[in-house]
């Protein structure tokens, strides 16, 4: 019988009856919530044979698509990054006021519906927005086009570098730092000789999270997108329109693409939690 | 903006420590924010702004437009409490047993964070769809799923489900085990363990969870719409409602419905918090 390991006392050890039976509702409520949709993905993918398969994820809407996505999530990426490094660093080695405002400002993007995300855009930007006669002016196209996706993509992943950086940097604190700055080192060395090294697995935990949101977000695009198909679609909104086209062997062959993408994104982040727990963030991760 | 964001790194350059780069960092920090976050916010708040209580008042007293907030904020509380009630159990489970195949659906839990949510539509429509895996079963015991408001429980379920778990986890494994040794040889029950001394001391972590499943849940789009059946006063969420009007070129209703769920979804965050801060500083409810 397995037991706990890190339990010596009898006391405290549920009774068999009690663990088996939570052990059994815990295998089968993850199985049925989560379990069961990764493989439903996976076998209606299969369902159609290698060739239908290729067939569809071949497809030219498709492959404009995989390279409208690709795109996104290279121009959303880098900014995330280097905001949530700027913003860390302000934050984690200076004080200043209305810190806490700024943290919570910050976090704002995860508690606005996506839906909500693609609107403030379409205010702005769309025919009737702030902008829209002064872009119809210039023949600027923002919303139904791709600056448009990749505005609202970069607003709803706004906060996850910086998330992950935060408290670590705040864990660390600025001794190792002032004491490079006493020594004479400059803003930039200090950077990458000293915090650098100290942050670099937790910033690629933020980038890995970050770039699966960003490839993966549907409310928030499909508002400002126009469903052009092979010029305005990313892959989730390709997905979309495939199920909608009652083509559902296509639509999880293209879903099977976005579902390999998550399943390598945990498998990153499961090795970086393992190998280097330490070099992250000690706060409880939900995104 | 910029100015104010000038005027604070000067007066905070004074007090600051040795290190360099507050006025650039910060700089970038306000104007990225500003830029993408906190002005096409404004935009929202100006617009609904100008509408008046009466314009307000015309969208907000729409009986479609309550039906869906009704349904919104419903099935985000009962997703929620379904979730803050067997993502606890499963916390538990996978941090004090150790049973074959623990580590692989530890990992699994966080797939709701990193799968599409368009994917997971799909998928649970599938699954529980009249010719589904469980679609038919479950109807023949007279239980429809797909294209009713269950429906949405259920997309809602799998979206959530992470966020309980993942915050009761943390604290499940620093737990103190003198607390339950002590309360054993004063020969409390386990049963009475568990409900005396450890359950006060994860509730605060299960109505953070609670509170962040129920957030996800009120806005979430991509999962549910494919599910849901989307019939008016029935099965519309509000997001949905919002990207409808936006078709029909009405900004108004669209903005005015946006903010009614931003603030209404604050209203109840707020009163959870303030639940939860009264809960882990130990007075009674």
């Amino acid at each position: 019988m397995a037991r706990p390991s890190e339990h010596t006392s009898a006391a405290i050890t549920d009774p068999a009856w009690l663990r088996w039976s939570l052990i059994g509702a815990a295998v089968a409520l993850i199985a049925v919530v989560i379990l069961l949709p990764l493989a439903m993905v996976i076998v209606e993918a299969a369902s159609a044979g290698w060739f239908a398969y290729l067939d569809a994820v071949t497809e030219s809407d498709t492959l404009a698509a995989i390279r409208l996505t690709l795109l996104v999530s290279v121009l959303c990426v880098p900014a995330n990054l280097v905001f949530g490094i700027c913003a860390a660093w302000a934050i984690t080695k200076f004080r200043f006021p209305g810190k806490n405002l700024l943290l919570t400002l910050i976090d704002l993007p995860f508690s606005v519906s996506p839906v909500v995300a693609g609107l403030v855009f379409v205010l702005l930007f769309g025919s009737q927005g702030w902008f829209g006669p002064w872009l119809r002016e210039h023949e600027i196209k923002i919303i139904f086009s791709t600056p448009g996706i990749v505005l609202a993509t970069m607003f709803v992943t706004f906060p996850f570098v910086a998330r992950e950086l935060i408290p670590l940097m705040q864990q660390q604190g600025a001794d190792q730092e002032e004491a490079a700055a006493s020594l004479g080192a400059g803003g930039w060395q200090i950077f990458w000789r000293v915090t650098f090294p100290n942050v670099r697995w937790a910033l690629l935990y933020g980038v890995l999270l970050c770039n699966a949101r960003a490839m993966g977000e549907f409310g928030a695009v499909s508002v400002v997108s126009g469903h052009i198909r092979g010029l305005t679609n990313t892959l989730p909104l390709q997905v979309e329109i495939l199920h909608n086209e009652f083509n559902s062997a296509a639509a999880f062959a293209v879903a099977s693409l976005l579902t390999l993408v998550a399943l390598l994104t945990l498998g990153l982040k499961l090795w970086l939690e393992r190998r280097h727990g330490e070099g992250l963030a000690h706060t409880p991760r939900s995104h | 903006m910029t100015r104010m964001a000038t005027s604070v790194v000067r007066t905070s350059w004074r007090q600051a420590g040795p290190l360099p780069g507050l006025g650039l960092t910060l700089g970038l920090s306000l104007t990225w924010l500003s830029l993408i976050v906190l002005i096409p916010l404004l935009a929202l708040l100006v617009k609904s702004a100008g509408l008046g209580p009466a314009g307000w008042w015309a969208i907000a007293s729409d009986p479609r437009v309550l039906s869906a907030m009704k349904l919104s904020f419903g099935t985000a509380l009962i997703a929620a409490l379904i979730n803050t009630l067997i993502g606890t159990p499963i916390a538990w489970a996978l941090v004090r047993y150790r049973f074959p195949g623990r580590s692989t659906l530890d990992a699994l839990i966080d797939l709701p964070f990193a799968l599409p949510t368009a994917v997971a539509g799909i998928a649970l429509t599938a699954i529980y769809a009249g010719n589904g895996w469980l679609g038919p079963s479950l109807e023949s015991v007279g239980i429809k799923i797909a294209y009713t408001p269950s429906g949405i429980v259920m997309a809602l379920l799998f979206i959530g489900l992470p966020f309980t778990v993942r915050t009761v986890q943390p604290v499940l494994e620093n737990l103190q085990h003198e607390h339950e040794e002590a309360a054993a040889s004063l020969g409390a029950s386990r049963w009475t363990t568990l409900w005396r001394v450890n359950f006060p001391q994860v509730l605060p972590a299960m109505l953070t969870g609670f509170s962040l499943a129920f957030a996800r849940g009120v806005g979430e789009y991509g999962s549910v719409i494919f599910i849901a059946g989307n019939l008016p006063y029935v099965s519309e969420i509000a997001p949905l409602l919002i990207v409808i009007k936006l078709e029909e070129f009405d900004y108004r209703g669209a903005t005015v419905l946006a903010m009614l769920m931003l603030i209404a979804s604050f209203l109840i965050l707020f009163l959870i918090n303030t639940l939860q801060r009264r809960v882990a500083r130990g007075q009674t409810l």
